[in-house]
């Protein structure tokens, strides 16, 4: 349990806020879901936010195609028990489509690919505002990031031009067209989200924990051995025991050699920790304002 | 860190943890990021990964060491500019703490940045450059600090390397600011002598001044008292959403805005004012004995009661000033300078009403603190203004609550947030606090002297053809609260549309200057009236239709009045309604003083009030709305209005 005075309480209580302003001051909010621990923090926290009633908005994910298998388990469990509506957008269906054009070769992978899909079904679905599990601490151009961050009509964030937020105010107003995205979890750390993990007893997939896998080094950062990755001819597979920090597309999510196999390890783990988690991802890599770029076009 | 640490020993860690957010305030070239950057470093919050980043960033930039200032540095369009432009956060923690540092940069947008990082602030830390000693910045950097009531202040005298550590020169800077602080609004400033390129008293003492025997900076704020900013007395419950899961539960969800409630509680709804119980505080992991302020919660009632988003919750007895008029200090936030008489939106915990803005009084040139004459605010601008409401909004002047007593004002067209807002006060009673109405109980009666009556010089009669009306006495009596003023003033308003002659006399002026050497005793109260009597004959004989509003208890007093006048040429009315609802409004707050034990003798609380007996006009302002009642005294009145 967490006391009352703690700061997992306080970011429980203010998290618990927004995600009400939400759902009081938008007509189709959708809480977009990614399988990782951030937005399973997020479900979690919805589902205490309208308890006893359930959560009055679908979940919506992003299905890249080549996702762990036990993300998607874990997803459709999730999904029967708490009884929310699940939207998927498939980045398969967009490449069919001629929305966006597969990558080739060993970098290949959909996580860009994603920002379209995404785009898509929110606009068939007509979404006013999706909340995500943004956290500031994740990224540098993440930290002038409001709660409530004002989109454009084409999903485009101008960091020039975003409400001040003061006190607990949050202005959802909008014109036709324009729409939000809504952080309810900003202040919280990756520190915060495993102790209110372990303090609230939260199922997350096995991915985050220690166990054996078929792995392969590249520039430092261990992939995963899946169908849907080529390898450089140098790149070999080796049978490690690793875990993964952040859970995302299959191709670009890096696990970290770890024994960590408990949450009060991965805590542990985590306190003594070098390196962000974003640092594991090959993506991220690719320039220093890569994480910006993204967001402008309207990736979290 | 060890790996084999045990369950309890992690749980113990972090369980223990609670919550402090911060700001940080300083000019350009101050050290704030190189502090902030500090901070993270020495307390072990930084990332081999950021490490590498910035000192490749170092590198590219040519510098030899590492810079720690651009561990804080934002979005790219900033860093290729090489300047700031929001609000940034930052979090970092100890064993002790989790911190989240509100960012405002030192230059363009500056008050509109730091107000926004101020509004949810426990602590500020003012940033001076030791070479440079107390600029205006520091000054405008303290003076918003106190506007927005962050409880606790840091003076962080930086670049101390620079001045040879010097305990004079620390001490100076000190004295200085404490004679301009004392101008302020803060209760605890701490002053801290610091270098943040080589972490004297950041994290670790070291041993450069060993004269300074105070905590260093972030063992101050591991250990300054967090939530000086809640109002743990008068429960608010603005409600944000309603759960309905099925016909049988209706449960109010929303954050305690301050104060404390248990079931079993009695509360009040506003607007609509219907009473009811708690019923239960709602939990995910069982039923709550008591929420109190911040904490996130589903309530639910014995009855059904008409709430819903924008509804307050309020404790019976402790209820919240109801007005469509306040007086407030406004930050303007937006390009497109103010609008007087422009209608905006205003949001205030969860609702949102249409608001005009229809006063500016002054503005404040934060750089001096003089006040100036505007007739408008534009970006950056800070002032006092009036607003009226749609609607009316229930709010606590910000001194006493954060929560209720602010609000941000939205543009109709464009839906940006314009201003920000912080309440001082409902308008008309903003004036007569003011003014306290209270004074020494002297016992000078006046004497008459010996004089004879002389006739009037011009007759009444004369007087009333030239008007076109008869004059009049029309006399409001009744408790304090009851609402005989605001109809009075609507009423003269109306007579005075219609080319009347009349004059308003009212208790609070009259005891200012003519009865103010009176008091509240029953002696004074006569005597208090007999002298209103007198000059409202005086009136009266000028041709003037008179309204008098005095509470006037006794019955006895209101009649000796009366007989002052001709037969069918005053109307008594009785201004009514219930003490508990007179009480709620308590526009002067003098029920909420006699409660205190500070005011003894109030009428309708532990005085008598004798109702008219003989004919009379009742007035129910509990039952019918003020312009109602005005009619129908319009309506008495026609046979001295041709
Ligand atoms: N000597 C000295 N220089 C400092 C100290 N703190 C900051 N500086 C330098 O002052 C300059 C401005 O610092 P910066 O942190 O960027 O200032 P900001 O504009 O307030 O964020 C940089 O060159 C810093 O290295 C200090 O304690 N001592």
């Amino acid at each position: 349990m967490m006391k009352r005075n703690s700061h997992l309480k306080q970011l429980e209580d203010e998290s618990i806020y927004l995600m009400r302003e939400v759902a009081a001051q938008f007509d189709r909010p959708v809480l977009l879901f990614s399988g990782g621990k951030d937005s399973i923090v997020m479900v979690h926290l919805a589902e205490k936010a309208f308890y006893p009633a359930r959560i009055p908005f679908p979940l919506m994910h992003i299905d890249t195609g080549h996702n762990f298998p036990e993300t998607i388990e874990f997803r459709d469990n999730l999904v029967e028990r708490t009884g929310a509506r699940l939207i998927v957008g498939s980045v398969e269906e967009s490449i069919k489509q001629g929305r966006v054009k597969e990558e080739t070769g060993p970098e290949a992978s959909r996580n860009a690919l994603q920002t379209v899909t995404l785009l898509d079904t929110l606009r068939e679905h007509q979404v006013d505002c999706a909340l995500g599990g943004g956290r500031r601490d994740e990224e540098k151009a993440r930290a002038k990031e409001r709660f409530f961050s004002h989109r454009d009509t084409y999903g485009q964030w101008d960091p020039k031009n975003q409400r001040p937020e003061l006190w607990s105010l949050y202005n959802g107003l909008k014109r036709p067209g324009e729409h939000f995205r809504a952080f309810p979890i900003s202040n919280w750390t990756e520190m915060d989200i495993w102790q209110y993990i372990a303090a609230e007893q939260i199922p997350i997939p096995g991915l985050y924990f220690a166990h054996k896998r078929r792995v392969f080094n590249r520039r430092g950062i261990w992939l995963a051995d899946t169908d849907h990755i080529n390898r450089y001819p140098d790149e070999t597979i080796e049978e490690k025991v690793v875990r993964f920090r952040t859970i995302g597309d299959s191709t670009c999510t890096g696990a970290v050699l770890s024994e960590a196999s408990s949450l009060e390890d991965i805590i542990a783990e985590v306190a003594a920790a070098r390196v962000t988690e974003r640092g594991n991802r090959h993506d991220d890599k690719r320039s220093e304002a890569a994480m910006e770029d993204r967001k402008r076009v309207g990736y979290f | 860190m060890s790996q084999t640490k045990t369950k309890s020993e992690v749980d113990h860690q972090y369980l223990d943890m609670d919550l402090l957010r911060f700001t940080t305030a300083g000019s350009v070239d101050d050290g704030k990021s190189t502090l902030i950057g500090r901070l993270l470093y020495d307390s072990k919050s930084i990332f081999e990964d950021q490490w590498d980043a910035i000192e490749t960033s170092s590198q590219n930039q040519g510098d030899e060491e590492v810079n720690l200032a651009l561990l804080t540095d934002g979005l790219r369009a900033e860093r290729e500019q090489g300047i700031t432009i929001d609000v940034a956060y930052r979090y970092f923690a100890t064993p002790k703490r989790k911190f989240i540092i509100a960012d405002t940069p030192g230059h363009i947008e500056y008050t509109r940045n730091m107000v926004t990082g101020a509004s949810t602030a426990d602590l500020a830390i003012i940033l001076i450059d030791a070479r440079k000693g107390v600029l205006t910045q520091s000054k405008r950097h303290s003076f918003l600090s106190s506007l927005l009531q962050i409880p606790h202040l840091v003076v962080a005298v930086n670049k101390m390397d620079l001045v040879d550590y010097s305990e004079e020169r620390f001490n100076e800077i000190v004295s200085d600011f404490q004679d301009f602080s004392d101008k302020l609004e803060v209760d605890d400033i701490t002053y801290i002598p610091i270098s943040a390129l080589y972490g004297d008293n950041v994290v670790n003492k070291q041993e450069n001044m060993p004269w300074y025997q105070g905590s260093t900076l972030l063992h101050h704020l591991e250990h300054v008292k967090r939530e000086s900013r809640l109002n743990l007395v008068d429960f608010r419950f603005p409600v944000q959403y309603v759960v309905r899961p099925n016909q049988d539960f209706r449960g109010f969800a929303g954050r305690v805005a301050s104060g404390t409630i248990r079931p079993g509680e009695q509360v009040t709804v506003l607007p609509s004012e219907q009473s009811t119980t708690v019923e239960r505080v709602v939990n995910p992991d069982g039923d709550l004995e008591e929420a109190r302020a911040g904490d996130s919660i589903v309530l639910t009632t014995t009855d059904e009661v008409d709430i819903s988003r924008g509804s307050m919750v309020v404790r019976k007895n402790n209820v919240p000033t109801g007005a469509r008029s306040l007086e407030a200090a406004l930050c303007w936030m937006n390009q497109e300078s103010m609008e007087l008489n422009k209608t905006y939106l205003l949001m205030q915990n969860s609702r949102t009403v249409q608001a005009t803005l229809s006063e500016i009084f002054y503005k404040i040139n934060i750089d001096t603190m003089h006040r100036e004459t505007a007739d408008r605010l534009q970006l950056n601008e800070i002032g006092r203004v009036k607003i009226d409401t749609a609607e009316t909004l229930y709010f606590d002047p910000y001194k006493l609550n954060n929560s209720t007593g602010s609000f941000i004002l939205i543009d109709p067209d464009s839906y940006v947030t314009v201003a920000a807002g912080m309440i001082r006060a409902a308008s008309s009673s903003a004036r007569e606090m003011e003014t306290d109405i209270q004074k020494p109980d002297k016992q000078s009666r006046p004497v008459s002297p010996d004089v004879t009556w002389e006739p009037w010089n011009i007759p009444r009669e004369a007087r009333e053809k030239r008007n076109g009306h008869k004059s009049a006495l029309v006399w409001l009596t009744g408790i304090s609260g009851a609402g005989k003023s605001t109809i009075a003033k609507m009423l003269e308003q109306r007579l005075w549309e219609q080319g009347k002659q009349t004059v308003l006399l009212d208790g609070d002026q009259i005891r200012h200057g003519l009865c103010g050497d009176l008091g509240f005793s029953e002696q004074d109260r006569s005597e208090n009236i007999r002298r209103v009597g007198e000059v409202a004959r005086l009136f009266f004989e000028h041709g003037n239709i008179v309204l008098c509003t005095f509470v006037s208890p006794y019955r006895e007093d209101r009649q000796k009045v009366f007989e002052r006048f001709p037969e069918n040429r005053f109307i008594e009315v009785h201004v009514h309604c219930e003490t508990e609802t007179a009480q709620k409004r308590d526009p002067k707050g003098l029920y909420e003083k006699a409660k205190q034990g500070e005011i003894k003798g109030l009428t309708g609380y532990d005085a008598p009030y004798e109702e008219p007996s003989g004919k009379h006009i009742r007035v129910e302002t509990d039952q019918k709305r003020p312009e109602e009642i005005v009619d129908q005294l319009v309506e008495e009145l026609k046979p001295y209005l041709s």
